[in-house]
């Protein structure tokens, strides 16, 4: 019983530590000088995580677009309502199906490379050896990747609305013949810009900090073998789909549950 | 390092698609429009009842969408709904004082909006002035209600 007791505490210490020291990781590699070279790194790197992940979160983005426009038209023309097609699958994408669903794009597509690449570059010792030649591996190797991914996930994002609702357009109006005014105009009269592109755009940003953190850390604090490294990839897309998912629903809850 | 140009280019148009999808989202979906101040003017209506009228909602005069409702608030004086218009400028001056304002449903379940009837009154509406002459929102709870009430008085 005691023993009970005294493993659940050490896991709890352990799970504590770990954020302590993740928050303090974070702390440590956003922060840092900016200089010319870590503009070329964050170059590369949002080349890799953004460029790279635009076309699977593009054509992600079409198809729910038109699957959005498919089932909506089938439910509202029921009620002789698929005038209002356009706004529900405006106002579905922008509050929840874009930065829900490119965040959990972005976790398999860029974040387990994150934490696969920093994880075997520590394997091999070349973070250690950064270090040994003067060169803090928090500023090299993991500040640019952070900050590519908090920018690139919110680009991803409006272009998964983008293509999205155009999406929605093309089944909607050219292929099941909404009429294409009422597509647009009921789209903008119930869209708001700040109250729905800007609130996604925020949960985005939180997504992208919360994707990118997870995958860095886990690739900076995993245990240097081969095993380690495949459990600290599962251990990425797990842990923040997870988070994504999680915190999708408390900040829908502040800002569109109507506490205020 | 060693940077190539077909990289710096695949960033740099990433970054302007994320901005022209901005763009688009802002002007096409949610139909943002850079109206100067100075471009509408205000007008007050008070109804009895608002029914489901809500801030956005569009004014139309013959159908055609001349301005939008900025505010809804309770009158304390009078315990009726205070509905605040912002219009056209080009329509200032030009609406008789008589105009009428009532609260109109786009189809049967649709959502509602104010559609505006000029009257022949010699004397304009000015910026800030209120409409009397209004009619309140069909509320369908009250039709039933007479409805009923007659049925059952034949």
């Amino acid at each position: 019983m005691i023993q009970r007791v005294l493993s659940l505490g050490r896991r709890g210490c352990d799970v504590l530590e770990a954020l302590g020291r993740s928050t303090l990781f974070l702390a440590q590699s956003a922060f840092g000088v900016p200089s010319r070279e870590g503009w070329y790194l964050w170059l590369r790197q949002m080349h890799f995580v953004g460029v790279l992940s635009l076309a699977i979160v593009m054509v992600s983005g079409l198809f729910i677009g038109m699957v959005l426009a498919l089932q909506g038209y089938t439910i509202l023309v029921d009620f002789g309502a698929e005038q209002a097609l356009g706004q529900m699958v405006a106002l579905s994408l922008l509050r929840e199906l874009s930065p829900v669903v490119a965040a959990l794009l972005f976790a398999g597509r860029a974040g387990s490379a994150l934490t696969a690449e920093i994880g075997l570059m520590k394997a091999t010792e070349q973070l250690t050896s950064m270090e040994m030649i003067g060169v803090d591996p928090l500023r090299r190797i993991v500040a640019p990747r952070l900050w590519a991914g908090f920018v690139a996930l919110p680009l991803l994002t409006i272009g998964f609305s983008v293509v999205g609702i155009y999406g929605g357009y093309l089944v909607g109006v050219e292929w099941l013949g909404v009429f294409e005014g009422s597509y647009w105009g009921n789209m903008q009269s119930s869209v708001a810009f700040i109250g729905d592109v800007g609130n996604g755009m925020i949960k985005s940003m939180v997504f992208a900090l919360v994707v990118t953190w997870i995958a860095v850390f886990q690739g900076y604090d995993l245990i240097p073998t081969s095993e380690g490294i495949s459990r600290a990839t599962t251990r990425t897309v797990v842990y923040s789909s997870l988070a994504v998912l999680g915190l999708d629903f408390v900040l829908t809850a502040v800002m569109f549950g109507g506490f205020s | 390092m060693k940077r190539s140009k077909t990289m710096e280019l695949g960033v740099g148009l990433f970054m302007l698609a994320g901005v022209l999808g901005m763009l688009f989202l802002g002007l096409r979906v949610s139909g943002l429009t850079f109206n100067m101040p100075g471009d509408t003017f205000r007008l007050e209506a008070n109804f009895a009842n608002i029914g489901s009228l809500k801030p956005r909602a569009r004014v139309t005069m013959s159908g055609v969408t001349v301005g939008r409702v900025t505010a809804i608030e309770l009158d304390p004086e009078w315990y009726d709904a205070r509905v605040i218009l912002e219009l056209d400028a080009e329509l200032e001056g030009r609406l008789a004082r008589d105009t009428t304002a009532a609260i109109l449903t786009a189809g049967l379940l649709g959502e509602q909006y104010i559609g505006l009837t000029v009257g022949g009154d010699p004397d304009m509406l000015a910026d800030g002035d209120t409409i009397r002459d209004t009619q309140s929102a069909l509320v369908l709870e009250e039709l039933i209600q007479q409805f009923v009430s007659n049925m059952v008085s034949d």
